[in-house]
């Protein structure tokens, strides 16, 4: 089955990344195509496993004590639009332009 | 000096007594590099901090006190490896220009045991891929391309272009960290596996791969790509250099809590003389579709070789084995698309100049930093977690990579000590001949003998075997018990004095000690 256009659009929205182009959206369907091959494996009973270390592994934990920080000045270093200690965004709240507005590939499929 | 000794045998034994320095080995390193410019193996050449590393270096030997085996000893890291004051790009637009404000635990580990940090090596971009061909900085040749072993073998052309563009590729994703080792330009080099990304280049490029168990090393500063398989990656010349380098990197990190508490203790590989004892597993699931008739032919050998040394070896099955490839595909798809969010541009990296809100910067940026790999991934990672696919595909995945970690449990429940089995399904292909497949079919076809070993956590390493026919190197891995890295390096170490795997022979590399080649066999295995 062929991935709709909404999805497609709704990918590209939570990826913010685009397809761009067909060889995009053909990369999607063939990734798709072999992933369902997973549906070969009967996994009735089986539990779905997070981590390998899920028998030996106890979560460290430590005091709740400060004990590095301070670093304001080498964290922001490597932003390029800051004002005194704050990372400076565009306007936020905005959403993307819908389909019909937007310079996508997606137009018109 | 023993440019091409063992670390802990010869190297250190040089520093101490001063037959070399640590600002000489740095140097003509860092001269090696220059005239193996075309390799493209570095990004980065950290000239200037390196000398001074090696000066303080000399210092500590001259009052006679070295922090131990790696001081002065000239490394390589890959630049997915956060170096403080050095940039890491991970061979992304995204990240050109981005100076880590800290060290990598790893690196770190490495400073603090005097090691010299010549520089950060070239990727495929953050990881991803088989071949170190997809980053912005290009791919990266393998040293063996332009080996008298190579050129022996290939048909002569008759022009000197044809010969430029027979390459050879280095495999991937540390494949310019295989390189660097490989033509000795360093002694040890840092990579990362995920997927084989280790293995596999060290197998093209004819040098010790390993990949330690999950949990074993840690992954603070290693920037991520599936936080579930991930691990930092050690390319050395020899098994032993890799004890070396494994017993300073080990151990519990509270910086990364995948680590596991118990303690480490640093070991010296035995000199195996009695295999005897051993139980070598071959699973015969690793005989995959398009495995070369030489490599199949190799591992077959190397199982005689370890039945007329009297150990015990008898075939396996890992059944799940064809569907690693599958579940790696959507688990890691997956997790990238989460690991990939952090690069939006506010905080580092590449930020677009659209203004006109967050969300259209967020975009933009990420449209010009990614390659179309990585948007790719992200795409179809985003894809599989969406709420009407979660259950379908990332939960089922995560189900069937169960299945493939149960496998290695019930047959090293068995009674198998080590696996082994081929590392790559043949010798590395020229680059013209891979760009012409896309990078997830290469990787898809290149992983499938290296993956299931990250689905399970499982210690790995590849061991340089013999030469192909055309000249270039293959290896062979073994596969491990978790954090039973002491019983695996023994016997890749024994193994590795069987085969006697040749030297590479490259005009660039200008070697002053012949003594040193006196110890040194032409494959006796091949």
């Amino acid at each position: 089955q062929q991935v709709s256009v909404e999805v497609l659009e709704h990918l590209e929205h939570l990826a913010l990344v685009d397809f761009r182009d067909a060889e995009g959206v053909e990369r999607l369907q063939k990734a798709i195509q072999f992933a369902d091959q997973l549906h070969e494996v009967n996994t009735d009973g089986v539990e779905p496993m997070d981590s390998v270390l899920e028998d030996r592994w106890c979560l460290y934990l430590r005091e709740d004590d400060v004990t590095e920080g301070n670093c304001t000045k080498e964290l922001l270093e490597n932003a390029r639009e800051k004002v005194e200690e704050y990372f400076v965004a565009p306007p936020g709240n905005i959403p993307l332009p819908k389909l019909e507005e937007r310079e996508t590939f997606l137009e018109g499929s | 000096a023993a440019l091409n000794g063992g670390l802990r045998s010869q190297v250190s034994a040089a520093l101490k007594e001063g037959r070399v320095t640590p600002t000489e080995l740095c140097q003509r390193c860092l001269a090696l590099i220059k005239s193996t410019k075309f390799l493209n193996a570095y990004i980065t050449v950290a000239e200037e901090t390196a000398l001074k590393q090696a000066e303080e270096s000399e210092e500590r030997y001259k009052r006679g006190q070295p922090l131990g085996i790696l001081d002065g000893i000239p490394i390589a890291v890959k630049d997915n490896f956060n170096t403080a004051g050095i940039e890491t790009t991970c061979a992304s637009n995204m990240l050109k220009g981005y100076i880590s404000p800290y060290n990598a635990t790893v690196v770190q580990k490495l400073l603090d045991q005097g090691a010299v940090l010549l520089g950060k090596t070239n990727l495929d971009e953050f990881a991803m891929g088989s071949g170190s061909t997809d980053g912005v900085f290009g791919p990266v040749r393998n040293p063996w391309s332009y080996s008298k072993q190579y050129k022996e073998k290939s048909v002569p052309k008759s022009h000197s272009e044809d010969e430029e563009s027979n390459w050879v590729i280095t495999g991937g994703s540390s494949g310019g960290s295989a390189a660097a080792v490989s033509s000795f330009t360093c002694f040890a080099a840092l990579g990362s596996d995920t997927g084989g990304s280790t293995r596999n280049p060290a197998a093209h490029c004819g040098v010790v791969g390993l990949k330690p168990t999950y949990g074993l090393i840690s992954r603070h500063g290693l920037i991520p790509l599936v936080n579930s398989m991930d691990v930092p990656g050690i390319l050395t010349r020899c098994v032993d250099d890799a004890a070396v380098l494994l017993g300073s990197l080990a151990g519990h990190d509270p910086k990364d809590s995948t680590t596991i508490q118990d303690g480490f203790k640093p070991f010296e590989l035995p000199n195996l003389t009695d295999v005897s004892k051993l139980s070598i597993g071959i699973p015969k699931e690793y005989h995959a579709p398009g495995l070369s008739s030489e490599i199949l032919a190799l591992w077959s050998k190397a199982a005689d070789l370890f039945k007329n040394a009297g150990a015990k070896v008898v075939e396996v099955s890992l059944p799940h084995t064809p569907y690693s490839i599958v579940c790696y595909h959507v688990l890691c798809t997956a997790e990238v698309a989460s690991n990939m969010a952090r690069f939006d541009g506010l905080e580092y990296g590449h930020r677009s100049d659209m203004k006109d809100s967050t969300e259209s910067m967020y975009a933009a940026t990420r449209r010009e930093g990614f390659n179309d790999v990585v948007r790719g991934r992200i795409l179809s990672g985003n894809y599989f977690l969406l709420k009407q696919n979660y259950e379908k595909y990332f939960v089922k995945a995560q189900k069937v990579r169960r299945l493939i970690a149960n496998d290695f449990v019930k047959v090293f429940r068995s009674g198998v000590d080590i696996l082994l089995t081929p590392t790559t399904l043949s010798d590395a292909t020229p680059y013209t001949e891979f760009i012409q497949e896309d990078n997830r079919t290469r990787s898809a076809q290149d992983d499938i003998l290296t993956q299931a070993a990250n689905m399970a956590g499982l210690p790995a390493i590849n061991v340089p075997t013999a030469l192909s026919e055309r000249g270039l190197p293959v290896g062979l891995q073994f596969i491990g018990r978790s954090f039973q890295e002491k019983q695996l390096l023994t016997v890749a170490k024994w193994f590795e004095k069987q085969v006697q795997f040749p030297v590479i022979q490259l005009e660039e590399v200008k070697r002053h000690d012949t003594d040193v080649f006196q110890h040194q066999k032409s494959a006796s295995f091949s």
